[in-house]
């Protein structure tokens, strides 16, 4: 059994429901790529598994979220806050705003291992320097005792990411870690994680819209359209054979060599609001090959004889007559 | 928890906030006054020409001379000295009423401000009403309720400015609850007590600091105030204000008797005034790096 296994996942936020049988597994040792534009859910995702939608006034509706065994669609506040930070890390999205102003960076970082591990200030400071220094900080028992507006935005991600391996979580789910960073910053920070990952054996929930950083990162990759999964596949069938109509605009998104000056395409339209959700397939106003069935039935996800899973009628069509 | 890294943390703001402050030349006249007071008061018992109750009848209200420099009272004691003295009196008591103020304060504020409801709807109800009233009036209801003496003038002071302080918090804790860094704290697993006493409440300190330093500019006066209709120490304990109360009835005849202690409680006021509004800048330019 896989280490995270999120099963038709819906939640409900003061009446309105913006994800929709959502789905996935991620195994130890495994990056998955969770992708989508703005507005598709990923981080309702993330604040699911966290259990902190109570914090925005949401609920689990319907579905499990199991995390080695336990399902934490049923546990209690206490009980979740021994896993957060713990077992299940969480890397957010601004480096710059996600570290405390006042306090020495060091002191962050330390606040997580003696929080769970139970260690004293010494113990936590060599084990915080010792990460530093792993995550490649240069003079890093320097850097322990700087605040964070001293720091540069790629060393404050690092110093985020120390805090969310100081207490050796089994988890990370990282909320678009690299949106914020300057590009070459960027490809460091993902390759870092990828490092880790291989290394230590964690699951990474990898939360993005750059599906460049999918193709250099992750292993599997979950697309999500306004809150329901369109299409998850290995990344090589993904990038090599897309089938979601929406899938394969997204990737028709990123620039390649050789392409002719103002050739590169967009998706028309925008990801409706959560409270104007076309009926049938969501997609279905922006789609290439909308069939007539498509804005009246809500197409299943369906396994496809290959590998991966596809909800999109045009192509269900498709595979029943090929 | 870490009780190493606070003192250290808290060193290093001190350090460059206080040296910021001392630069300018208003922070540094005032601070330097306002060290000059705490010294004088710290430091009365061994260091007044005489005691602050030795009366000497034949030498009653005489005017500044030699021997008493600023002149003595209507029982012929010793002006200077029963200021120095005096000084004990009206710091300590504003100083600990703004201290109490500030931390009762501070822990009512932030938890209204973090749990919010009904919590929140409670605490604000009663320090709005008590914000309605202006502190002198609320202080002079409190002491008038428990009685006189220091004691009660420091309770007083105390919880006519907690509704600023209650209030300050509250709205900072408000907006900084939102921050992605208390997000972030949360995701990582921290209690309620950790988030409100280690991130919360140190990211809410600059502005209630200022807010004390000026609050007890205020406080002086609002002890002199007491001090003088007789309500905060009693005889023959100086205080500022009560010296100002027997000097009133003398002001044609010794008008030195009031003239100094006034003369005192003003310019002490106007320090702790200027050294505030130095630290207002000190502190901006600290938020405007942070910001940055």
């Amino acid at each position: 059994m896989a280490l995270l296994e999120v099963r038709d996942l819906s939640i409900d936020i003061a009446g309105i429901k913006p994800l929709d049988g959502i789905g996935f597994a991620v195994d130890r040792g495994q990056i998955l790529g969770l992708v989508g534009e703005s507005g598709s859910g990923k981080s309702l995702t993330a604040l699911s598994v966290m259990g902190l939608l109570p914090l925005i006034g949401g609920r689990v509706e319907r579905g499990s979220i199991r995390f080695d065994g336990a399902e934490l669609t049923q546990l209690s506040e206490p009980e979740l806050r021994r896993l957060r930070g713990r077992r299940i890390a969480f890397i957010t999205q601004n480096p710059m705003t996600s570290l405390d102003p006042v306090m020495r960076v060091g002191a962050q970082i330390d606040q997580v291992s003696r929080l769970h591990l139970g260690l004293d200030a010494k113990a936590a400071a060599a084990r915080s320097i010792g990460l530093m220094e792993r995550l490649r900080i240069p003079a890093a028992a320097t850097v322990y005792h700087h605040y964070p507006q001293e720091l540069s935005g790629g060393m404050k991600q690092r110093i985020v990411i120390a805090m969310a391996l100081s207490a050796d979580p089994d988890l990370i789910i990282a909320d678009e870690p690299t949106t914020a960073l300057d590009v070459t910053i960027q490809a460091q920070i993902i390759q870092l994680l990828v490092e880790l990952v291989r290394d230590r054996g964690v699951a990474l929930v990898l939360i993005t819209h750059d599906m460049g950083v999918v193709a250099q990162a992750c292993d599997r990759v979950v697309v999500l359209y306004a809150g329901r999964v369109a299409e998850s596949n290995s990344v090589r069938e993904i990038f090599a054979s897309p089938r979601h109509p929406y899938t394969k605009a997204l990737i028709g998104c990123i620039p390649r060599d050789g392409m002719a000056p103002g050739s590169l395409a967009g998706i028309p339209g925008s990801v409706p609001s959560v409270a104007r959700y076309p009926a049938g397939c969501r997609f279905n106003p922006r789609c290439s090959e909308v069939l007539p069935l498509c804005p009246e039935v809500v197409p299943p996800l369906e396994r496809m004889p290959s590998s991966g899973e596809v909800a999109c009628h045009a192509v269900a069509a498709k595979v029943s007559h090929g | 928890m870490s009780a190493e890294s606070i003192p250290a943390r808290g060193g290093t703001l001190r350090r460059s906030v206080l040296g910021k402050v001392f630069a300018t030349p208003k922070g540094g006249i005032a601070g330097a006054y306002l060290c000059f007071l705490v010294l004088l008061a710290i430091f009365a018992p061994w260091i007044t020409p005489y005691p602050y109750d030795a009366q000497d009848l034949p030498v009653a209200s005489q005017a500044p001379s030699w021997v008493h420099w600023l002149g003595t009272d209507e029982f012929g004691r010793d002006v200077l000295s029963r200021i120095m003295y005096g000084a004990r009196t009206s710091l300590s008591v504003s100083a600990t009423a703004i201290a109490i103020s500030v931390f009762v304060g501070m822990v009512m504020g932030a938890a209204a401000g973090y749990f919010g409801g009904l919590l929140d709807r409670a605490v604000t109800t009663v320090v709005d009403l008590s914000w309605s009233f202006p502190e002198i009036l609320l202080a002079l209801i409190l002491v008038a309720i428990i009685g006189p003496g220091l004691d009660s003038t420091m309770f007083a002071i105390g919880i006519a400015y907690l509704a600023q302080f209650t209030r300050l918090t509250r709205a900072q804790i408000l907006s900084l609850k939102g921050e992605t860094y208390i997000e972030a704290t949360i995701n990582l697993g921290a209690s309620h007590g950790h988030i409100v006493f280690r991130h919360l409440m140190p990211n809410a300190l600059a502005p209630v600091i200022v807010c004390g330093m000026l609050a007890t500019g205020d406080a002086i006066i609002l002890e002199a105030t007491l001090g003088f209709f007789g309500l905060g120490a009693q005889p023959p304990v100086p205080s500022w204000g009560a010296m100002m109360s027997s000097g009133s009835a003398l002001i044609f005849k010794a008008p030195w008797i009031i003239i100094f202690p006034g003369l005192v409680v003003a310019v002490s006021v106007i320090a702790i005034n200027l050294f505030g509004d130095a630290l207002v800048r000190a502190l901006d330019i600290r938020a405007r790096l942070r910001e940055g």
